[in-house]
């Protein structure tokens, strides 16, 4: 299945704030393993290793500057 | 002080009070003469009760206040009879822009939908708009202003409210049934009563700058994140009359506010997003921090409050106010039938609940867009910088970006007030909505729907196919609501009187033949039914009004 960047959220901004509340009180490092394991949590999420290899292909792209 | 404004001067008349000795005496005590306050009389002069509005000062607001009114705040004023003075004289608009960095992120419109008076927002000064409105409150003449009068101290009992108030000349006391604060943020009957008025304080200073200049950039409101002629900080551009534009800088809590409103300081600001050497006056500086946070309870027995004194916001998405106007909406109607002896005072007790409700989603909202803008970590801002960046590819992204949710009313789910539908409708005129616009044709004349329901209860009546049947039904409606209010019947043929030409009325209403929709004084919905019985709207009236069950 494609990867769809189209709006899916059905509620945008409840969603964005509880991402942000999930890091609240950590410091970067504890934040970035957060992020590790809800990335991976999503990945299994999606299942499909196409849909997953497209969308960190976006990623790794979408950065204003050079990617890192 | 502006060039482009001079602001009026109100001549103070002494109290007549101060000579005889005798009380001021209203129905409703209103304190303040803004926006909110002025709302409350132009609501309360419309439903025949008599005000006395009392302001400490002696002229409009001064300097950079409010500038952007919401089409639901359009609409209030339209029904105030002040809407077209306040669009005519405003600038009209519904594109925003975000910019991240050097670029577009992408653009938004507000309204995309065609068939609608009024545009998603008009810009205006806070002064124009009180001018307009007092304009109208005098036209209608059932409201006293007082300047230069004071309230020092409220004291009420089981009847009333007396307030002490100092004017020029010496003290006198004011008498009223109900008293209104529209007293601003910093409401000094809030102190007076002793309220607390807790909340969240956001460590972050913005600079306000009025601008005059001929500007050639669009009528849209353009929000920078990240500009290289602003590096780190955000930077909002919106178009006033008078060719005034409001440029709104964030400068981080670190910055000195005595410092950065310096023209020295704030000129080099302006020139660097102007990115050129056009001439341009500053109208209007300052630095300015900002917190969201509300009263517990807006009824305190006879002191209602409303707009600011009862809740603030940050300003972005300017529901500050928006949402103070649709206080007045709310509370203009509820508080005349009370003292009418139409309803009991518990009806005000709606007013709390769905007010705070509307607070209660503001200050979210407008909280949330200030963590967007100001990131309070550096993983939030992270997140923040990775919204953008996806957002000039990917819509989904688009959805994220929070530069502030513009204001949009209340819908007051759960009201004690509405009636649960019992039938399905799709839409969003579910009761405690607004009511939506949409251009119909009645007598032969192209009318606006909202128009059209007055400023009482009223029938919204979508026409049975069969003309008797609708005859008889228009018939019975119009017994059922009695002196309460309208039956407006739309279709093609009478009883119909109201003709939704485009369809556009059935559409936003999911409206079918003998489609019911009952209408409160400031239009928002009661309760509505495809099938209903005289026994149904009986009850939903009642319970619209406030009005125990009598089971």
């Amino acid at each position: 299945m494609p990867l769809e960047t189209g709006a899916r959220l059905t509620q945008p901004d409840e969603f964005y704030q509880a991402l942000i509340d999930a890091h609240a009180g950590l410091d970067d490092e504890a934040s970035a393993a957060l992020n590790a394991r809800l990335v991976l949590l999503l990945a299994n999420q999606i299942g499909d290793l196409d849909t997953l290899r497209e969308a960190l292909a976006v990623a790794r792209g979408a950065s204003g500057r050079a990617p890192a | 002080m502006p060039s482009t404004y001079t602001p009026p001067v109100f001549a103070h008349v002494p109290a007549p009070e101060l000579a005889t000795g005798e009380q001021a005496s209203r129905p409703v005590i209103i304190v303040g003469a803004g926006p909110v306050g002025l709302a409350c009389a132009l609501d309360l002069s419309l439903h025949g009760v008599p005000t006395l509005v009392l302001d400490d000062g002696d002229t409009v607001s001064a300097g950079s206040r409010a500038i952007c009114y919401a089409k639901r705040t359009l609409e209030v004023l339209d029904r105030y009879g002040c809407g077209e003075a306040v669009v005519e004289r405003g600038i009209s608009w519904r594109i925003g822009k975000v910019f991240h960095r050097d670029r577009l992120a992408y653009s938004f419109n507000l309204l995309p939908e065609a068939g609608h008076r009024r545009p998603a927002f008009v810009n205006l000064q806070q002064y124009h708009l009180e001018e307009a409105m007092l304009a109208r409150l005098q036209a209608l003449g059932r409201a006293e202003v007082r300047w230069q009068n004071r309230v020092t101290g409220v004291v009420q009992d089981d009847e009333g409210v007396t307030a002490t108030v100092e004017t020029p000349e010496g003290v006198y006391e004011a008498r009223g049934r109900y008293l209104i604060a529209c007293d601003g943020a910093r409401s000094p009957l809030r102190g007076l009563l002793g309220l607390d008025f807790v909340g969240q304080v956001f460590r972050d200073r913005f600079l306000i700058a009025d601008v005059h200049m001929r500007g050639d950039f669009p009528t849209e409101r353009w929000f920078w994140f990240d500009p290289p002629f602003h590096p780190g900080q955000s930077v909002l551009l919106h178009r006033q009359a008078d060719d005034v534009w409001r440029i709104d800088f964030q400068l981080g809590w670190d910055a000195d506010p005595e410092e950065e409103r310096k023209p020295e300081r704030v000129i080099p600001r302006i020139r660097a997003m102007l990115g050129d050497d056009r001439p341009f006056e500053l109208e209007w500086v300052s630095v300015y921090t900002f917190q969201c946070r509300r009263l517990a309870r807006f009824v305190h027995g006879r002191v209602i409050f409303a707009g600011d004194a009862a809740h603030q916001v940050s300003p972005f998405g300017a529901r500050g106010a928006n949402s103070g106007i649709q206080d007045a909406d709310n509370l203009g109607w509820k508080l005349a039938r009370v003292l009418a002896g139409a309803s009991p005072a518990s009806l005000l007790d709606s007013y709390e609940r769905e007010r705070t409700e509307a607070a209660d989603e503001n200050i979210r909202n407008s909280t949330r867009a200030t963590d967007f803008i100001t990131p309070k970590s550096r993983m939030s801002r992270m997140f923040r910088d990775a919204v953008l960046d996806l957002a000039v590819d990917h819509e989904f992204a688009r959805r994220l970006v929070n530069s502030g949710r513009l204001s949009l009313p209340t819908t007051h789910r759960g009201s004690p007030l509405s009636t649960p539908d019992r039938d399905a409708f799709s839409g969003s005129m579910a009761p405690g909505a607004p009511a939506a616009d949409a251009p119909v044709r009645e007598g032969g004349c192209e009318r606006w729907w909202l128009d059209l329901l007055g400023g009482e209860f009223c029938a919204v009546y979508f026409a049975a196919s069969d003309a008797a049947q609708a005859a008889r039904e228009v018939a019975l409606l119009r017994d059922l609501l009695g002196g309460a209010g309208r039956v407006v019947a739309v279709g093609e043929h009478a009883p119909a009187t109201v003709h939704d030409n485009a369809g556009l009325l059935r559409q936003r209403y999911d409206a079918s033949p003998g489609t019911l929709y009952l209408l409160r004084p400031d239009q928002h919905v009661a309760a509505r039914w495809r099938r209903w019985t005289d026994d149904d709207v009986a009850a939903a009236l009642r319970r619209a009004q406030g009005v125990e069950h009598a089971a």
